[in-house]
């Protein structure tokens, strides 16, 4: 029971005859080579699938496709274009954030959904919002000394 | 492949539903894990699947005079972020899953599984809240106990949505909320706590608990509430080995992965016991 559907990825109209209840991650992945897009858990507990859509965090292994008729979904792929991007890189590579980098894609995601309402995040503010994404390398500490450091360079500009 | 909808209006939604009897689709994080099957595979839905998450009428939150109404398809988000929704009922959509999730997932989810452990349901418990339910042939109130009739199972007939939860903000000078999970991000929970005490003149005017997770529905009694209603506050610690007692006959819980009977038990009992006890903050 295909149908057509449309919704906005990274900023262009996409068209898909698919069938309606794949996952998000699977379109990205298989139907648009969006490979920085990771499955880890496939059931919402890990983060490494995250994308935004409409603006928000979420989690592209629970979204059935069928359900974002007409959505803007925004990928790591385009996100790394942004000068937000930038700043987050820098600081992940200063602290020492990035490990295997399997998780990384989400978790620069979660940072930058985190300091674009709060660029002031104290350290329970940015444990709270990379609560959803596992990093099995770092410990976390280094990611949050990432996020705390990318606060004090994007000084408020998300 | 199973078929699915995506109507433009919540009309045209309950008519399908009424005819096909689809699984209707709000958030998907339950469902979407429920019926998974792992990467690259569809997930195996068993009968066809209506999305209703993009209704202007099922995604409105408003607080007027006190009077609360929250959409059946609000995501946990927008409801932790308005600046009325009631400090329990904040921390309970708060420690739902995690930022992620909490974009998508929804409180009429929550409520529809109808698992004992869902983590709104006892804040919309001592709130006392109100359900609406419509379908094709129209619309009927339900108070929100009375919509739970066991583990996974409800009221909700399959040609019906539930569309709005309604609640009065409460006048209390205690409250209390409090999960008891392995850990504080996307973790299920072992017990759910929600009370409410309003103490007026060194008396205890009204008081309303309740507690998920720890029997096949929610655990609400007004009748032993009612035994400390009326009570000075000095004497409600003699009051409590005889309360526990009866509390302690109405908590039935069960052994699973997250936790045992017994561990479940002696906390539930003594989260009731420092709630009630517990000084004015």
């Amino acid at each position: 029971m295909s149908q057509t559907i449309q919704f906005n990825l990274n900023g262009k109209a996409v068209f898909l005859k698919t069938d309606p209840m794949r996952r998000l991650l699977d379109v990205l992945r298989d139907d648009f080579s969006e490979t920085g897009v990771k499955e880890g858990c496939g059931e919402g507990e890990c983060g490494a699938c995250s994308v935004f859509l409409n603006g928000k965090l979420v989690n592209s292994c629970l979204v059935a496709v069928g359900s974002i008729t007409g959505m803007n979904v925004e990928t790591i792929v385009h996100f790394q274009h942004t000068q937000a991007y930038r700043i987050i890189e820098q600081a992940f590579s200063d602290a020492g954030s990035v490990q295997c980098g399997f998780c990384t894609p989400g978790m620069v995601l979660a940072a930058y959904a985190l300091l674009k309402e709060n660029p002031d995040p104290d350290e329970t503010d940015i444990r709270e919002a990379i609560s959803g994404n596992l990093c099995r390398c770092t410990g976390y500490n280094m990611i949050v000394d990432g996020i705390k450091l990318a606060a004090k360079k994007g000084d408020g500009k998300w | 492949m199973v078929k699915s909808y995506h109507p433009e209006t919540l009309e045209e939604a309950l008519k399908i539903l009424v005819e096909t009897h689809c699984i209707p689709y709000a958030g998907g994080t339950d469902l979407m894990v429920r019926y998974r099957q792992g990467p690259g595979l569809v997930p195996n839905f068993d009968r066809p699947v209506m999305f209703i998450g993009h209704f202007p009428e099922l995604t409105a939150i408003s607080e007027k005079n006190g009077e609360f109404s929250i959409g059946a398809c609000v995501p946990y988000r927008d409801i932790i972020r308005h600046p009325h929704t009631p400090e329990i009922l904040r921390q309970a959509c708060s420690l739902i899953g995690a930022p992620a999730i909490q974009n998508l997932g929804t409180m009429g989810g929550n409520i529809c599984n109808a698992s004992p452990a869902g983590d709104t349901l006892p804040p919309l418990s001592v709130l006392d809240a109100t359900l609406t339910l419509r379908s094709v042939s129209g619309e009927r109130k339900v108070s929100f106990l009375s919509f739970f009739t066991g583990p996974g199972k409800s009221i909700l007939r399959d040609d019906e949505l539930l569309t709005c939860i309604h609640f009065r903000l409460p006048h209390f000078t205690v409250e209390g909320y409090r999960k008891v999970g392995t850990r504080k991000a996307n973790a299920l929970s072992k017990i759910a706590f929600a009370g409410f005490m309003l103490k007026e003149k060194d008396m205890l005017s009204d008081v309303r608990i309740a507690l998920g997770a720890v029997a096949p529905t929610i655990v609400r009694s007004r009748e032993l509430e009612n035994r400390l209603i009326g009570q000075p506050v000095a004497e409600l610690a003699e009051l409590m080995p005889d309360l526990l007692k009866s509390y302690g006959k109405l908590i039935q819980p069960i052994t699973d992965q997250r936790s045992d009977a017994n561990y479940r038990k002696t906390v539930s009992l003594r989260l009731i016991k420092n709630f009630v006890l517990k000084e004015e903050s």
